[in-house]
Order: structure tokens, then sequence, then C-alpha cells
């Protein structure tokens, strides 16, 4: 049996089973598994997958987790040892197989209200869920995003209500817990900053295999859909540091409704093979987005950032730098699109994406993509692949710095500009660490 | 200490080197001097092992080890030290740290403990008032950014902090006004004693007024063509470079 029929199959099951709650979200659902059938798991002939390859993962058919499935056997003690520095300080909402897991979550700030999607009908807000749920599914045309509505279970809400300025973090938790089978976890929440509110939100992601089988697998196929009204302010972190036994495809949905402040950081330092897709749609004049990127690969992995950012109004403000380090015989993938739409005048979009090979056998395939349809606009791209510069690499070694130290100075130069936009202390201090040991390890 | 016998090399091929000798002994300042193009800054980058120039012939020892043996980072751990006449701006290294690791890997190769982080900020203090160098010029990326007096004297604090036996100074008075000319030499003139030596390479007799050699040698067509004392740079400053252009005798085929 092939990965679309199988997970067809499976989820019509659920669909039925899941029927009479939230009758919204069932048609959505069913629309989505057609899509699902229709268009397949992507493969290397979509334009869109060119360099990335889901099919060989998928096709081993990790599990579904099971309805009401919570007796899996991630524990208290098991999430203890995995929390974010900080945490102490934030609110922490747990994806475990990609069900939102209420025992393990905690909300310390008032001005955050979290809520089940299929709650959100019941609850007056079905007016937000016709709006804004699943509207990344217009840019993200494929079966393995249809698949994750398909299944949408357990997903979560998340609201800051107007003029609320969230102080403390959200820390958003997805663990895979592929200990006990080969796991396909898919969660999915959407975020709601209604006028001049402010939130920051980290999103990472574990995946646990059996340490004494390192060949169990897993993947996970993440959405997140955010919404900011005007005025509101987003910092968006995603830190990928997870097991070589894990794929993912993770999806940030942005849209700016109003002006509005979008800041988001990447960082992509570990993982079998990582899809990004983040997409910020400026539905409003006068919005402005930042997007930092940082991927850093060895061994066989592969990384795979694909952006869009669509300027559908005038006056809007954006710049994109991302970087990459390739090492060993990874692969690397950039490919950032900005739409400047005819209506949108003075628009300012910026794009950089530059990589470093660190060795002979590692690749990137880099391409911006600008399409403009205004003419009073101001647009940049580029995008350069190289190896470290050989006269600091001399300026460094006549200082009597070895070669090996010499590279794990200047790699950690070349990513300083990125990782010091993490506007969250512990988080930054954290992934400068993560860093260091990873050059370490690089070099030996 | 440093003893060039019959050294050639070249770049892609082409040689620039025609056959150096020079002997440097311990406390002694030399300079070496020459028109445009006559290898002197290839002299410097041989000897401080860049490895985009090949060496075709000859010998170099250093304290009585074979220089061109050693990797770049060896030869500093020995005590060579070059100060570029380009220093490279690395934007995202912080000048402290770069500093910090360098002496410690030095020391490493010396075979000392390495510095903690108080005894490495009592050195640092002690050679950036030497130096005149201020606080935030350290603070900043290696560098980056530097005006060209700044990035010189950075150059001669890192030869301070490094102790190095011999400095070789590659055209460290090229666009520097006067002013960072005498600030530089001063930097050196204090780190000089009778164990180190310098090498100071440059197209202009105006530094030699403060950092004042014991020798003197004219580097043209890879060839050292006249040693003497101080008094040849006051000639080379008066008569120019034809005169030693004049007396030599007609490269064959070239």
């Amino acid at each position: 049996m092939n990965a679309v029929e199988y997970y067809k199959d499976q989820l019509e099951q659920r669909v039925l089973n899941d029927s009479g709650s939230g009758s919204g979200l069932i048609s959505l659902r069913k629309k989505a598994i057609l899509d699902f059938t229709r268009w397949g798991i992507p493969t290397m002939k979509n334009e869109e997958w060119k360099y990335t390859r889901i099919t060989p993962l998928l096709d081993k058919l990790p599990e579904l987790p099971k309805n009401g499935d919570k007796q899996i056997p991630f524990t208290v003690q098991d999430f203890q040892k995995r929390q974010l520095p900080g945490h102490e300080l934030a609110n922490e909402l747990v994806f475990v197989n990609g069900l939102f897991n209420s025992d393990l979550s905690k909300l310390i700030s008032k001005e955050i209200q979290v809520l089940p999607i299929d709650k959100m009908q019941e609850n007056g807000m079905q007016e937000i869920l016709e709006n804004h749920f699943d509207h990344s599914s217009k840019y993200l045309q494929d079966g393995i995003h249809a698949l994750n509505t398909a299944f949408l279970k357990d997903g979560i809400f998340i609201r800051v209500g107007e003029d609320l300025k969230v102080k403390k973090p959200i820390y958003i938790y997805h663990i895979t817990d592929a200990r006990a089978s080969n796991i396909l976890s898919q969660p999915r929440s959407l975020v709601l900053l209604e006028k001049n509110a402010g939130l920051q939100i980290v999103e990472t992601f574990l995946a646990l295999g059996q340490p004494q089988n390192l060949s169990t697998e897993s993947f996970s196929n993440h959405v997140i859909e955010i919404v900011l009204e005007k005025d509101a302010s987003l910092e968006y972190y995603k830190i990928q540091n997870d097991e070589l036994t894990n794929g993912q495809v993770s999806s940030c949905h942005i849209r700016q409704l109003g002006k509005s402040l979008v800041h988001t950081v990447v960082i992509s330092l570990e993982g079998g093979m990582i899809r990004n897709n983040l997409n910020v749609v400026m539905e409003s004049e006068r919005c402005e987005a930042h997007l930092y990127g940082l991927y850093f690969q060895h061994g066989k992995t592969h990384i795979d950032n694909h952006t869009i950012v669509d300027n559908r109004k005038p006056g809007c403000f954006s710049n994109e730098l991302y970087k990459g380090v390739l090492a060993g015989e990874s692969t690397g993938v950039f490919n950032g699109k900005i739409f400047v739409r005819q209506e949108a005048q003075k628009t300012n979009a910026y794009q950089s994406n530059k990589n470093i090979l660190l060795s002979g056998k590692a690749s990137v395939n880099s391409k911006p993509q600008l399409e403009i349809f205004a003419d009073d606009v101001k647009c940049s791209h580029g995008c350069t692949v190289g190896q470290l510069d050989d006269e600091a690499f001399f300026y460094l070694e006549s200082r009597g710095i070895p070669k090996t130290k010499a590279r794990a100075l200047l790699v950690g130069a070349f990513a300083s500009d990125i990782i010091e936009h993490i506007r969250i202390s512990p988080i930054r201090e954290w992934v400068e660490k993560l860093l260091a040991k990873r050059l370490e390890i690089e070099n030996r | 200490m440093l003893k060039i016998h019959d050294l050639q090399a070249g770049i892609e091929g082409r040689k620039i080197l025609r056959g150096i000798d020079l002997e440097i002994k311990p406390g002694e300042v030399h300079a070496i001097m020459g028109p445009n193009g006559s290898g002197k800054s290839t002299l410097a980058s041989v000897l401080a092992g860049k490895k985009d120039y090949e060496v075709i012939s000859g010998t170099v020892s250093f304290l009585g080890k074979d220089l061109l043996e050693l990797s770049p980072e060896a030869r500093a751990g020995e005590g060579l030290f070059l100060a570029f006449q380009y220093p490279v701006e690395i934007p995202g290294l912080s000048t402290t740290i770069f500093m910090k690791t360098a002496v410690n890997e030095v020391r490493k190769y010396r075979g000392q403990e390495p510095l903690d982080a108080v005894a490495f900020l009592k050195m640092m203090r002690e050679k950036m008032a030497l130096m005149n160098i201020e606080q935030s010029l350290l603070s900043r990326s290696l560098n980056e950014g530097f005006s060209g007096g700044e990035k010189k004297r950075n150059e001669i604090f890192q030869m301070a902090m490094l102790e190095p036996r011999l400095a070789i100074l590659d055209e460290t008075d090229s666009g520097l006004d006067i002013d960072a000319i005498r600030i530089v030499s001063n930097g050196v003139n204090k780190i000089r004693n009778k164990n180190n030596s310098v090498l100071v390479v440059t197209h202009y007799q105006r530094l030699l007024d403060y950092i004042v050699p014991d020798f003197v040698h004219v580097l043209y067509n890879g060839r050292i063509v006249k040693s003497g004392t101080k008094e040849l740079a006051f000639e080379l400053e008066e008569r120019g470079y034809d005169f030693i252009k004049n007396d030599q005798p007609l490269e064959q085929g070239a």
C-alpha cells in the first residue's frame, strides 16, 4: 500500500468518527483529504520540492497517533529533561506526537487565551475560524500541507487580546515520541494577535527514538498560522536541534492584516531532513517584517528553507537575511520569493542568502525569486556560495591559532549577525552554546 | 636568530624572490627597502608562511629550526610575528575573543598554562596602555570599520600581546599620517629589547626616523642589491631608487 492510500484510508475513518464536533472543521478536513488524494505527497517533479525528497520517509508509513491516545510513554520526567533555558519564566505549550498535551503545558501570562481549535465554534469563535484557519493552504498547495489539515486533531488556538503585551514568551514544544513505533506527528496551531497586542513565540522540535535502535524513525508535519491585527507585534523564533532520525516539514504562515511588525529567526542546527516554509503575507499598508535564518548542516543531513514575502499593499518594508554553513555531505536549499503586487507601490523589500561550504562534498541550491508587478519599488536580492576567506584564515593562523580553531572562530563570526537577532537572552545564549558545541564536533 | 640563504620563491609560477641572503641577530633592527614590485611583501609573506607563495629553493632557519617546514601557526608559536600591510576585517569576531584565543594557543605551543580570564584582562590592560589603544576598539569586531591608523595600531597591539622574538612589519607606515606613524613606532620601540629583533619592510625612509635600524638592505628585482647602515636609507630618500636600478645589470630575458 502506498502512503497516499494508507493515510487516505486512515483519515476517512477518523473524520467519520469525529463528525458531530465542529461541523465547519469536518468539511474543511474532507476537502483536505480530497486535496491530499489528488496531489499526493510532493515529489521532486514539483518545482517547489525540486531538491527535497520526503516520499521515502513517508513511504515507511509512520503511524498517525490514535484517537485519544495519550498513554504514550512520554512522561513529566522526560519533559523536564528537555525544557528550554528560561522556561521558568515562560509559558509552555507542549504537543506530543502532534496532540496538544495540557498536563505538560503551563500558562503563566493571564493575557494569553488558549483553546482547542475544535472548541472554537462552541465558544463563539466561528468567525475567527472561518476567516483565519487554513489560510495557509492558499500558499502551500501541496499534499503534505493538506495532510496536516485533513488530520486536524487536538490543535490549539492562541489568542492575545487587544492592547495586551505579553511579557513572558510562549515556548511551544513539538515532541515526537517514536520510542514505541514509527510516528507521524502533525501539530497544528492558530495564533491571533489582536490590535496592539505583542507576543514572543519560540518553537522547538524534539524527536525521541529508541536509543538502542537508531533506525526508528519519525516524521513531523507541522503547521502554525499567525494573524496580526493593526499595531500588533510578533517575535517568532524556531529552533531546530532534533534527532537525525527525524524528518520534518514545518510551516509558519503569518498574515499582517494591519500595519504591524514581524520579526522571525529560524535556526536549524540538527535534524535528518528539514523543510521549512515561512510565509509573510502583508495585507495592509506599511507592514514591516524582518526574517533571519541560520542553518548549519553536517553529515548527510538536508535543510530546505522556502520563504515567501507577499507585498499586497503599498509602503511595506521587509528585510530577509538567511545564512548557511554546510559541512560533510550535507545539502541545503534556499528559495526566497518576494511578490510585489500591482497595488503595492513604495515597497522596500530586501533579501540576501549567504552560504559557506566547509567541504567539497557539501552543496547548496540558492534561488531568489522576485515577482514584481508595481513600478515604484525598491527591491534587492543576492546570494553567495563560497568558502571561508583564505585571507582571514591566514590572518588567524599567523597569530598562532590552529586551522581547526580558526575555522570555528570564522564560522562563529559568520553566524553571529543572525544569532544576535534572538532577543530572548536565555534562548540566544543556548543557541550560541549549541553552535559552539557543533563547531567543536566539526573540528574533530 | 633568522638566517635566510639563497631564498627563491614565487607565486602562480612567477618567480619573485631570486635568491635572498640575510641574517638577523638577536636585538637587531633590519630594514628592507625597495621600489614597488621588488619583492618586499613577498619576502614578508613567505616568512610568515602564506600558502599562496611557493618556495622554489633556499633555506630559512629561525632560532635553529627549519622555518619553511613549519605551519603558519607554529611559526607564530616559535615567536615569529607579521604585522600585516592590510589587516583583514572579520565582522562578527570580537577582537577580545580573537586575542584571547591567539594568546592562549601561542602559550600552549610554548608549553605554558593558558591565562584565565582575570590574568588575560590584566595583560590586555597593560598592553593597551602601552599602545594607546582604547577599550572601545577591542569590543568591536576585529578590524571592522577601523581606520587605517587603528588597524595598524591594532597590529602592534597584537604584537605586544604575543611577545614575538622576531617581528616583521610589512609596510606598517603605508597609509598613515605622521602622528599615526609616531604612535605605531613608539609602540614598537617600547617592546624592543636585546633578545628580540625587528624586520621593517618599507618603501619610505620616514618610518626609519622613528624605528632606527641597525642595517638597511635594498631589495630590487628579488635580490638584496645593497646593504648598509641607516645612512643608506637617507641616501635612498635623497636620490630615489633610480640610482640603484641604474647600477644593476639588465635582467636576462626580462
